[in-house]
């Protein structure tokens, strides 16, 4: 789950990292009171979970309160790479020296946290470790032991730093490692960590992704999850627990397994057709999961053919059968031409079930996606003025 | 010959008296698995399935000699059942567990380094050596023995390839599922080269998909160590950047992970990559 840059930098400052004044606005007449509040000039940005917010226009600087409104009015509604903008976050203007960079991120190959630094930050960590590898500075960190104040000076010393500068930057590196740790986030990051005209180190921009898997145990942290961002086929996934990414095509999946999910649309493609999403049912889903993501493929105005495919082992082919046969009866717009591939776990009853109903069948994974591409493009046809 | 497990496997399964536990112990015991001990804290003395329950897994190991460990503990619970199952002198442990917080993992894995355990998984299918022994939750009727060896990051996809090796006539040596977490206590790498190593296994197959770079240093370790002949399938080509796949390790992230770019990586080093699941069978009985 990713965090917005105003949420990430109210848990940076909950364990003592710099981050600049500030505060949330949802209308441009709430931005302005924060920015009276505030006095001076402030900095307005858009609350969206991507990046590419300054080249988009998202980011504004603004002199007085009264610019400030006129910036939340051009930014609050706007969309960027198809996010529409619900927040802005004001901030006092910093007056740069320096931008650099420091994150915390998994180690998938080493299985541990790393620690990134860089002397120049304010830009994408992975267009600098492109073009620049020599600027950047990582630390694998001991999971069991944390990261020592040592290694965080030495982080310091690498990057150039000297005098007064070593000490915050430690107590920063010390303060991130805790924000990673004791909120299971899977990457944690300051970008740019800045050094102010002052000689001060802050936190101008802050990012957070949380472990999904970790939610369990942080439930305030759950709370801050941005519902407004999330379409209604996601949250329905969510809540029957259904792994869900709509893609642009037209032939609807439903699979059990993440690695066939992904063969089964890389099939499709393979001759010609084009999924109209990712859906993965997971391991034993009894009939009203299945239902339910049926429900989700048939609220796709997208979709014009169906393509089921389940291997069953602890997913039981009758369940599914079961499922579809509920979903079908309930649904209230006319389901499109439907392929059904059972194979495993009671095949059998799970054909009879399915006899009666208006479904194609097929023995193989192949002839599955085939018969799905030949119908959805039979259907585009068909449609063509 | 075989690898991880075989005949002599004595398996205790932590989570024994939990739904999963106590379904897969029986349908391991009817494959001809070998359990020997359940562990659930607090129920030790019970029985499931014919199978004694202790409370710790050092008791099971003492009074059972078990030596291999599956678990289906819940996953607030599982990393320390890991830990628990290595600290007791298991020598190989398979975690089912899907869910696992990746610091519980990493902390795990750490934990792992100071003791002889090897971890497969999380969030796997388990290990059949076909005709020996299921640790897993595999269907074992689909699998038969033979000569080509199976490592994967997929549970279902795996099935899938299995039934098309079986119904061409092509058994197998052994199939391990490593998982799809982006923390596993196995990689690609260490299963070749057991397989590399396994006088039984005569062909390999390696199905990976998003995410990560562990296709890419099996590649390397392929083209220097490996002298059997691998077929490869990747999942997720028309996978979208950035969007989790269902499996928590199956995300491709800043640009780097791309299912193309595994594929090119295999390539590269002469080995062949099957379109399709049916045609990992096709690839690999040209070369048998």
């Amino acid at each position: 789950m990713k965090l917005h840059e105003y949420q990430s930098k109210r848990i940076f400052a909950r364990y003592g990292l710099p981050v600049p004044q500030g505060n949330v606005a949802t209308t441009p007449a709430e931005a302005r009171q924060v920015a009276h509040l505030l006095g001076g000039p402030v900095v307005v940005k858009a609350q969206v979970l991507t990046g590419g917010r300054g080249k988009a226009g998202g980011i504004k600087l603004a002199k007085d309160a009264e610019e400030t409104e006129e910036a939340a009015r051009q930014i609050i509604g706007m969309f960027i790479k198809g996010l529409k903008v619900y927040k802005v976050l004001i901030e006092q203007a910093t007056d740069i020296a320096q931008e650099m960079y420091m994150g915390i991120v998994v180690d998938r190959t080493h299985r541990k946290p790393i620690m990134i630094v860089s002397a120049q930050g304010g830009i994408e960590i992975e267009e600098l470790a492109k073009n620049r590898p020599e600027m950047i500075f990582r630390l694998p960190i001991d999971p069991l032991r944390g990261l020592m104040d040592y290694q965080a000076r030495n982080l310091a010393f690498e990057l150039g730093l000297h005098g007064g500068l070593i000490r915050p930057f430690t107590a920063i590196a010390r303060g991130l490692w805790r924000v990673f740790v004791e909120n299971d986030a899977t990457l944690a990051e300051i970008n740019p960590l800045a050094i102010t005209s002052e000689g001060q180190l802050i936190a101008l921009d802050g990012k957070i992704t949380l472990d999904d898997n970790a939610l369990f145990r942080h439930l305030e942290l759950n709370e801050m999850r941005d519902l407004q961002g999330e379409t209604e086929a996601q949250r329905q996934a969510r809540q029957a627990d259904l792994s869900y990414v709509k893609l642009d095509g037209d032939i609807g999946c439903m699979v059990n397994g993440a690695g066939l999910a992904m063969a089964t649309m890389d099939l499709v493609d393979l001759y010609g057709g084009r999924p109209a999403n990712f859906l993965d049912i997971g391991g034993g889903a009894r009939a009203n999961k299945v239902a339910a993501a049926l429900h989700i493929i048939l609220a796709d105005s997208d979709v014009k053919v169906i393509l089921i495919n389940i291997f069953g082992g602890i997913t039981r082919c009758d369940e599914v059968a079961r499922g579809l046969l509920a979903a079908m009866e309930e649904a209230s717009t006319p389901v499109p031409p439907m392929v059904v591939r059972l194979v495993g776990a009671n095949e059998e009853q799970g054909r009879q079930l399915l006899a009666a109903a208006n479904v194609i069948n097929a023995t193989s994974l192949i002839e599955a996606a085939q018969k799905a591409v030949e119908l959805a493009s039979g259907q585009s046809q068909m449609q063509r003025p | 010959m075989s690898i991880l497990v075989n005949r002599e496997t004595r398996l205790v399964v932590q989570g024994i008296t939990g739904n999963e536990g106590s379904f897969h112990t029986r349908l391991m015991l009817d494959y001809g698995t070998q359990v020997v001990a359940g562990v659930t804290p607090g129920k030790g003395g019970e029985w499931v399935h014919g199978v004694p329950v202790f409370d710790t897994v050092r008791e099971a190991v003492q009074t059972t000699g078990a030596n291999t460990s599956i678990i289906y503990v819940p996953a607030p619970f599982a990393a320390d059942a890991i830990m628990e199952a290595a600290d007791a002198g298991i020598e190989l442990i398979v975690c089912i567990t899907e869910g696992i917080p990746v610091l519980d993992m990493m902390r795990a894995c750490q934990f792992l380094e100071d003791t002889d355990a090897r971890l497969i998984g999380p969030n796997c299918p388990g290990v059949i050596t076909p005709g020996q022994a299921k640790v897993g939750i595999m269907p074992g009727h689909i699998h038969t023995p033979g000569p080509v060896g199976i490592v994967s990051r997929s549970g279902t996809l795996t099935y899938e390839v299995v039934k098309a090796l079986t119904d061409r006539g092509l058994g197998q040596s052994t199939a391990v599922g490593i998982g799809g977490d982006p923390i596993i206590g196995t990689s690609f790498v260490d299963v070749l080269r057991m397989f590399e190593n396994d006088p039984a296994t005569q062909s390999i197959v390696l199905i990976g998909e998003i995410g990560g770079t562990d296709e890419e240093q099996a590649a390397r370790f392929i083209a220097s160590e490996v002298s059997k002949p691998v077929t490869a399938f990747i999942a997720g080509r028309t996978a979208p950047p950035g969007q989790r796949m269902g499996h928590a390790g199956a995300i491709i992230e800043g640009g780097e992970g791309t299912a193309q770019e595994k594929i090119a990586a295999l390539e590269a080093v002469g080995i062949r990559v099957a379109r399709h699941p049916a045609e990992v069978a096709d690839l690999v009985a040209e070369r048998l």
